[in-house]
């Protein structure tokens, strides 16, 4: 890895805290180095910038409102250029508004976080409830192929620890990291254990080399600051390793895309992240993600005491996807469940990596999913 | 040519793909005359441009730090820019349809924040890039692709927007007059705050030949025609003033400040 790795001393003092997940997420920011945040306010994330109006001016950072979304990832882009670590936050509307905004950073190889409170959707549809239906929006959101990182916290603990990680991966690979957080997670309120040491990454200086191309198989490469006299050439545009526009030339249009591609692909076990919960002798397997997994780990418990051999797979990183951990997941039980608050996205997915049958259990009527459903689903196709 | 401006330029990049006639090349030599007689150092500025043909003239022309962004949204980019590293001297050059249409929003807000950053609209009264659809400055009446039998919409007056919104420093001038153009640029460039220069650039591939202008020159005799000083126009009558465009600084409130 060429960008710089380093531990930094937290800015919060260390020890345990009891906060909201949209608060921890928040520090998690500060913690990472995040020094500029911009956003609009929306329900369920705005706890998040209120937090960082509190917290930035505390280290040095800068925040700033937005006239909307669109200007918000726009000047996360521009600050992210100028040298800090930017973030936003938001719920899945904002997302929509963003997505241009996210395709042109995929494009330009910036490093930016963007936080996904998920609402139930679509459209506007109920904006203090929780979903997880911005699984697909945020990977296929542009246009194009799009090469990005999206982490599904499951614990206020999680929504500060995997904020970090969303920082760091967006500095290794120089692309755009989602927190894809669902409301229940985001408004829950628990215990955080801060701890002394933050592990931090930062992006990969080398002046003259070419801000946008590299021969290296590592395939990402080093990002120069405005103001540091690189005569930077950012476009969205096609464009060759220092940055000219080469719009009707197909060899630098097949080269860039497929690099882009495969910097985050070739390198993606750093990023994908699983746990396993009493999957050693499971023949049911259920796969969940974020506040949902909570659930589907009670329901494992109560079908074991049933006899039924449960366990559950969580996906901690969503994308890049966890396509090998799947495929060994299918070759190790009869039959695949995934509770998901929405129709069924990771379901789908889930059904391109094992040929073992996988039976969707969705819930979008803005109710987190209880045990108990997720075991009446399994029950119904089991027995 | 002043020989410090092929300093300033990135030589491979030219010629430029503006078409024969195009006014967005005398704004761009405008732009280096005033930064070169400003002695302002290139890499200290960062340049932020749209979508469109006069997002061009910065990138990939100018040597120094430029960021040729979405349609619309340059100015935003901008901010997050300048609040990041307020040591910047942020320029953004753009067209009309890009900062008044689609970008609309951005621009009132930039105003409204008096950020610290210097915009000029290329006004080419026609969205070039595109084939020569109507645009939000479109005159009544001209004939576009998307306006076959004449603009039935009234048009901005972007100098009167960029006021009312709260920009500090206001201007407007032809390519037609070069000279006059870099000498507001130069006031522009060195107000703090937000400065908004529209600088009228004539198009004559996609609004001339649909507006009965033969030739590139004609469209440039008539900006000359058209254009009245606010001076000249002080104490003519409404009626005297139809059809003239006002060319001059409408605002230039100093001592403001910028928010960052």
């Amino acid at each position: 890895m060429k960008a710089q790795q380093k531990t930094i001393k937290s800015s919060l003092a260390p020890g345990w805290y009891f906060m909201q997940g949209d608060e921890a997420c928040a520090e998690g920011a500060i913690a990472a180095g995040c020094r500029f945040y911009a956003g609009y306010p929306i329900t369920p994330a705005s706890e998040i910038m209120v937090r960082m109006v509190h917290r930035l001016p505390e280290v040095g950072g800068v925040f700033i409102q937005m006239e909307d979304e669109i200007g918000s990832i726009s000047s996360v882009i521009g600050a992210s250029w100028a040298g800090t670590k930017a973030m936003t936050a938001t719920s899945g509307p904002g997302v929509s508004l963003m997505i241009e905004g996210i395709g042109y950073a995929v494009m330009t190889e910036t490093p930016c976080v963007i936080v996904d409170i998920q609402r139930a959707g679509p459209s506007s549809g109920q904006a203090t409830r929780p979903a997880q239906g911005d699984i697909m929006q945020v990977k296929w959101g542009p246009h194009g192929d799009n090469e990005i990182v999206a982490l599904a916290p499951w614990s206020v603990q999680e929504m500060y620890d995997l904020t970090i990680k969303a920082f760091n991966f967006s500095e290794r690979f120089r692309i755009p990291a989602f927190l894809l957080a669902d409301e229940a997670v985001g408004h829950l309120r628990e215990t955080l254990v801060v701890k002394e040491d933050v592990p931090i990454v930062d992006r990969y200086k080398a002046p003259n080399l070419p801000p946008f191309g590299t021969e290296d198989p590592e395939g990402v490469p080093p990002m120069p600051a405005f103001g540091e006299g690189a005569n930077l050439l950012v476009t969205g545009s096609t464009h060759d390793p220092w940055g000219f526009r080469k719009t009707a030339d197909s060899a630098t249009q097949g080269r860039l895309t497929e690099r882009l591609e495969r910097k985050v692909q070739d390198f993606k076990s750093e990023i994908i992240e699983t746990e396993a919960h009493l999957l050693d002798d499971a023949e049911i397997g259920i796969v969940a993600f974020g506040f949902t997994a909570r659930a589907a780990l009670q329901a494992a418990k109560i079908l074991r005491r049933e006899g039924i051999k449960a366990g559950l797979l969580r996906l901690i990183s969503i994308w890049p996807f966890a396509e090998e951990a799947i495929a060994h997941l299918g070759k190790r039980c009869r039959i695949l469940f995934v509770p998901e608050m929405n129709r069924g996205q990771i379901a789908g997915e889930l059904k391109k990596y094992t040929p073992t049958p996988v039976i969707s259990l969705p819930k979008t009527n803005g109710e987190v999913i209880e045990p108990a459903e997720i075991v009446e689903g399994i029950r119904r196709k089991v027995r | 040519m002043n020989e410090k401006i092929y300093e300033m330029i990135n030589l491979p990049a030219f010629p430029t793909p503006f078409c024969p006639g195009c006014g967005h090349g005398i704004l761009m030599g405008a732009l280096l005359r005033a930064i070169c007689e400003l002695e302002y150092d290139m890499k200290q500025m960062l340049f932020v441009s749209g979508i469109g043909c006069a997002a061009w003239i910065p990138s990939p022309h100018f040597k120094a730090d430029t960021l040729h962004t979405l349609h619309g949204r340059a100015i935003a980019f901008a901010t997050g820019a300048k609040l990041a590293n307020p040591k910047l001297k942020i320029m953004v050059v753009s067209g009309d349809g890009d900062l008044s249409a689609i970008g609309g929003n951005h621009l009132m807000h930039a105003a409204r924040r008096n950020m610290d950053m210097t915009v000029v609209c290329a006004n080419n009264l026609i969205y070039g890039m595109t084939g020569g659809q109507a645009a939000s400055t479109t005159p009544r009446g001209s004939l576009t692709t998307t306006t076959p039998k004449g603009n039935l919409e009234p048009s901005f007056d972007l100098c009167k927007v960029a006021e009312a919104v709260g920009a500090t420093f206001v201007a407007r001038q032809t390519v037609a007059t070069p000279i006059i153009l870099t000498g507001i640029l130069k006031k522009a460039i060195t107000h703090q705050g937000f400065s908004f220069v529209e600088v009228l650039s004539p198009c004559p591939t996609q609004f001339g030949r649909r507006n009965a202008f033969r030739t590139a020159y004609e469209m440039v005799k008539a900006l000359k025609n058209d254009c009245i000083t606010l001076e000249k126009a002080k104490g003519l009558s409404p009626e005297d003033l139809r059809g003239k465009i006002l060319v001059g600084e409408f605002v230039a409130a100093q001592g403001k400040g910028g928010r960052s």
